[in-house]
């Protein structure tokens, strides 16, 4: 369709000088163009400095890393966030635990099986669960184990809403990273007498695995910012808990929210150096896991041919 | 956690399994509290704590009393060692619900359980649930103006002010009260900050109206505030905040609140202007009567507090309510919960001044040990 | 989406492409079902005689994709079921009413209105601002920024896909609304005979209102609109580029006459989803809104309130009982079906590009 707009400029002569208002036109579409990426470097930086000038406080005291507010009131300075930390990484652990399996299923059965008016509508409701807000994931959730089955609210609770986030996330690049594997390398293995799922198993998923782990652990970084589940289907312990079963359960974001509300954060304040250590240990874990990311695709990259 | 000092944050999770295991053999090791309880607190009262049960015990209900429990659970596991309790401020509601679902051991509410939630709890507890009163705090009418530093409020300007018949800072009305005669009040719009979120605060700010301004607060009570004026902000600190974010600003909140640019008002019941002090609220819970006199269930009638004008007694004050089972169906935790009780309602009580709240009456405390001993 | 530009090995540049992907040069949504390696092994094979353990795989891999479908039907009935007791004890009506009181289970009045308004003006402010900027940064890294620098400067931006949101509304609140209250309050009283810009229902505060809540949504969805305009944008294809090159074209023509009509299906969906994300945003906004009290969203900017999302994340200790959590059910309901239509239409219209 492009083609006929291609037209105009091709009746004039080649090596033409370009006119002063074409200049003009192409001069200011790229400083706005520029511009407007400096404008999203902005509050990005913005953001960060904020969080590590506010945060750095606390965060190189030992205790902050191995204790928790357990045993420290609200405006007493000490005690840590390892409770939070714990409860991050376990909701977060067993999230993934439950949602990569199910993801990667998803995702092969849309590259190696899938067709038809199941593969589509497979396709079409991943896309739609990648827009499901997270307060919905909650609040279904909430329907489901706590009102239906009368369960309490637990951490595995909140990871149960997470997995429905990890999903789409999961299935989308593990999608993409199998369909980058080689026919070649599924073709030669056929011929070779193997059976299909082996091949998927042995050949295909290993090839596109480092990319797979990589998307993965983004996914895991992303759900483990998520706030909202955490206020619906969890309360806050200011003690380590490490039953996600059972009892009240802290995480980062959840922490956050608790002393957001309760905990006075004037400059200078116990709950002010709190909160954004919290922030600043938050985007340091999640920059953290984002980087193994990286680190693992590298170390087992795919076998080139 | 002390169990978990030796693993460096990296190595957390690879040792889960090895911590989980830890923690299940954590009381034993409750012999060690011999050393602590030696030396004891100062306390109007002391009384014998029978240490062990279960631990953690797990609580939850009102967030107002958040800090005081967390100065209990401080002073608890001073004192018994390895013992923890968990308190989800999740609000009073919740609390109850929670309370009468057995999912707790005991409740925390701004206001005593009674009608069908006493008749769940009662069928949860299978006795009757009693209500401990064990934090009092009392709630500053606190504002932000610059210039001024020393605002007198009677129930009717406040109820006035709040519920939009009152809009600028030099109303004549506000002018007129004992003790604001000498201020120079600005031309300028009140901004009335309420909670935004159900709060026993609110409900009780709403009671105090509707008892010490009847004629001038017709909005009636209850968690949500009905003032219609104003905005709405979430929580303690979240009116707190949003008050300091502008001069001229109005809350009520929790004394520990009114600090750091926020002015609590002094309260004229009639009898002059009153401070907001620790004193000051001790004298109106001496005139304190129960609902239910003569029981081990001490409800509070607030309501005679709000409406009196006893000089020098400031008035507008929040109690909290442990709700228990008066019988456990489980030692263990009616073990723990009496020790609990028992060093909250001692121990326990002091330390609160420095967090806004207010130790209870030698009056109150006896009767209180006297209701946790009968707890089993 | 984000996550495949810094691992996505082979596609990174226009020239490896051809060797490594199967699928053709158009949008990657798109339902390619059959799978060029698919059909391949039993197609060339006389008798099917399929082996157990492909049954079995197959099966599972099936199972796993009806999972996902029935997925999105369960949330929607799960909702559903538990919101209908409250809407059967509603005294008000749900979608008209503009109050909201949910305290007392046995005399519940609650409407959705105006979390609706105030939902849609936030998200609306954050499209608005975050469109054109999108626009430009997806523009950027594809055609403007220097090849060796495309890449780190994508991360940059989908770093900020990274920050938690409940940062974003701390910062929001604590540090960007102050910093920019002057020139709130300045565009407040200039144009305040402009009903958008009239004085709030928060007023004299012009920090937690939704013009810094929008502008904060804004910074919050432009990696999502920013990431698949570029996927798209950078599938423009070079015969295309080069073709527009050879006869002459300066940059921003060669864009306005190849890239621009190639991805603008592409562009117009990433920035619905955006759209939707905006929508269900719930905790910076609970941090940022003021809400007002007695008085309703009169479609200023100045304007504070509660969005579906922020009001269900905001009284969440209200879920004391089942029937008042119902109505906040209720309204996640709403937003569930809200967000699913937009989303809907999204793909619809990405999903056209690919036929």
């Amino acid at each position: 369709m492009s083609t006929t707009s291609l037209e105009a400029p091709a009746t004039t002569p080649a090596f033409q000088q370009v006119s002063l208002a074409r200049k003009v036109k192409n001069g200011f579409a790229t400083t706005l163009v520029w511009f407007s990426f400096v404008i999203a470097v902005v509050p990005l930086v913005w953001v960060l400095y904020t969080v590590v000038v506010n945060g750095i406080k606390r965060l190189p005291y030992s205790n902050w890393w191995t204790e928790d507010f357990g045993d420290v009131l609200s405006d007493e300075v000490g005690g840590g966030v390892v409770h939070a930390i714990i409860g991050s990484l376990l909701q977060g652990l067993v999230c993934a635990i439950i949602a990569v399996p199910i993801g990667m299923l998803v995702a092969i059965y849309l590259v190696e099986y899938g067709r038809g008016k199941l593969a589509r509508a497979t396709t079409f409701m991943v896309d739609i669960l990648s827009g499901v807000p997270s307060i919905v994931a909650a609040l279904f959730i909430y329907a489901l184990w706590i009102t239906t089955l009368g369960l309490p609210r637990s951490g595995f609770a909140v990871s149960l809403s997470l997995v429905l986030l990890m999903i789409p996330v999961v299935v989308r690049s593990s999608e993409e990273m199998l369909r980058i594997v080689p026919d070649d390398l599924r073709e030669a293995s056929y011929a070779l007498g193997v059976p299909k799922w082996k091949t998927i198993m042995k050949i295909v998923v290993p090839t596109a695995l480092s990319g797979i782990v990589g998307g993965v652990m983004m996914a895991l970084a992303r759900v483990m910012g998520e706030t909202a589940p955490l206020l619906v289907l969890v309360g806050y312990s200011a003690y380590t808990n490490w039953d996600i079963f059972h009892g009240e359960q802290a995480a980062l974001p959840l922490l956050m929210n608790n002393e957001r509300v309760s905990n006075p954060m004037d400059p200078g304040s116990v709950g002010f150096d709190r909160i954004w250590g919290a922030a600043l240990t938050l985007v340091l874990i999640i920059a953290l896991i984002n980087l193994l990311a990286t680190v693992f695709a590298r170390l087992v990259a795919p076998k080139k041919k | 956690m002390k169990i978990m000092r030796p693993l460096s944050a990296v190595g957390i999770v690879a040792s889960a399994a090895l911590v989980l295991a830890a923690c299940g053999t954590d009381p034993a090791a409750s012999n060690s509290s011999g050393s602590s309880s030696a030396a004891a607190p100062a306390a109007t009262e002391t009384a014998d704590v029978q240490c062990g049960g279960k631990s953690p015990l797990s609580a939850e209900g009102s967030s107002a009393q958040k800090n005081a429990i967390d100065i209990f659970t401080q002073q608890y596991t001073k004192k018994c060692a390895g013992q923890q309790v968990n308190y989800n401020p999740s609000g009073s509601g919740a609390g109850i619900k929670q309370f009468n679902a057995n999912q707790i051991d005991f409740g925390g509410s701004d206001s005593p359980i009674k009608d069908a939630d006493a008749a769940a709890a009662k069928a949860r507890c299978a006795s009757d649930a009693w209500n401990i009163p064990l934090v009092v705090g009392p709630i500053a009418v606190a504002y932000k103006l610059s210039g001024v530093d020393k605002l007198t409020l009677t129930p009717a300007v406040t109820a006035k002010i709040f519920s939009g018949g009152i809009t600028k800072w030099n109303d004549p009305a506000i002018k007129a009260v004992k003790g604001n005669e000498s201020l120079n009040l600005p031309d300028k719009a009140i901004q009335v900050v309420s909670r935004s979120d159900e709060s026993g605060t609110t409900d009780n700010f709403q009671k105090y109206l509707a008892a010490a301004a009847k004629a001038d607060w017709t909005k009636g009570a209850g968690k949500k505030f009905n003032g219609g004026v104003g905005n709405g902000a979430q929580g303690s600190n979240g009116v707190a905040t949003a008050v300091k974010a502008s001069d001229g600003g109005i809350t009520y909140v929790e004394g520990a609140f009114a600090k750091d640019g926020l002015t609590p008002a002094l309260i004229d019941s009639g009898s002059g202007g009153v401070e907001l002090t620790s004193q000051n609220v001790a004298k109106s819970l001496d005139a304190a009567k129960f609902l239910k006199d003569g029981t081990n269930d001490l409800a509070l009638d607030l309501n005679g507090i709000y409406a009196s004008n006893t000089p020098g007694a400031y008035p507008l004050l929040l109690t909290t309510y442990e709700i228990v089972c008066s019988k456990y169906a489980n030692p263990d935790v009616a073990k723990a919960v009496k020790a609990f009780l028992t060093v909250a309602a001692t121990a326990g009580q002091q330390p609160l001044s420095a967090k806004g709240y207010v130790p209870i009456p030698q009056s109150l405390q006896s009767k209180v040990l006297t209701a946790v001993k009968a707890i089993s | 989406m984000s996550e495949s530009s810094s691992t996505r090995t082979p596609t990174g540049d226009p020239g490896g492409r051809s060797s490594s992907v199967t699928t053709p040069p158009e949008v990657p949504i798109s339902e390619q079902p059959a799978s060029t390696a698919a059909p391949q092994p039993p197609a060339s094979e006389k008798p099917k005689k399929v082996r157990p353990g492909d049954r079995i795989f197959q099966n599972l891999t099936t199972g796993a994709g009806i999972f996902v479908v029935g997925l999105i039907g369960l949330i929607g009935l799960f909702l559903l079921i538990q919101a209908i007791p409250a809407l059967k004890a509603n005294k008000a009506d749900f979608l008209t009413n503009h109050g909201w009181s949910t305290s007392d289970p046995a005399n519940m009045a609650f409407g959705i209105l105006d979390l609706l308004e105030v939902t849609v003006a936030t998200s609306l402010v954050a499209l608005v601002i975050a469109m054109p900027v999108s626009l430009g940064i997806a523009l950027f890294l594809t055609q403007y920024a220097p090849p060796r620098l495309a890449r780190p400067f994508a991360y940059v931006i989908d770093l900020l896909a990274a920050v938690p949101s409940i940062i974003f509304g701390l910062w929001g609140i604590l540090v960007f609304a102050p910093t920019i209250e002057p020139f709130a309050q300045w565009i407040n009283e200039t144009f305040s005979w402009f009903p958008l810009l009239a004085p709030g229902n928060v007023a004299p505060s012009v920090r937690g209102t939704i013009f810094t809540a929008g502008i904060v949504l804004a910074v919050m969805i432009l990696p999502i609109i920013t990431s698949l305009s570029r996927e798209v944008f950078e599938r423009t294809p070079t015969p295309h580029i080069e073709g527009a090159l050879a006869l002459g074209a300066t940059r921003w023509e060669v864009i306005r006459t190849t890239v621009l009509p190639f991805g603008k299906a592409g562009y117009v969906g990433a920035s619905m989803l955006g759209l939707g994300r905006a929508l269900g945003e719930t905790i910076a906004l609970a941090v940022i809104l003021l809400i007002p009290q007695g008085k309703n969203f009169d479609w200023s900017l100045f304007d504070g309130g509660a969005t579906f999302a922020s009001k269900i994340a905001a009284n969440y200790s209200e879920f004391n009982n089942e029937v008042s959590a119902g109505a906040y059910i209720a309204a996640g309901l709403v937003l569930f079906v809200l967000t699913f239509l937009v989303n809907f239409a999204a793909r619809a219209v990405i999903g056209k590009k690919g036929e």
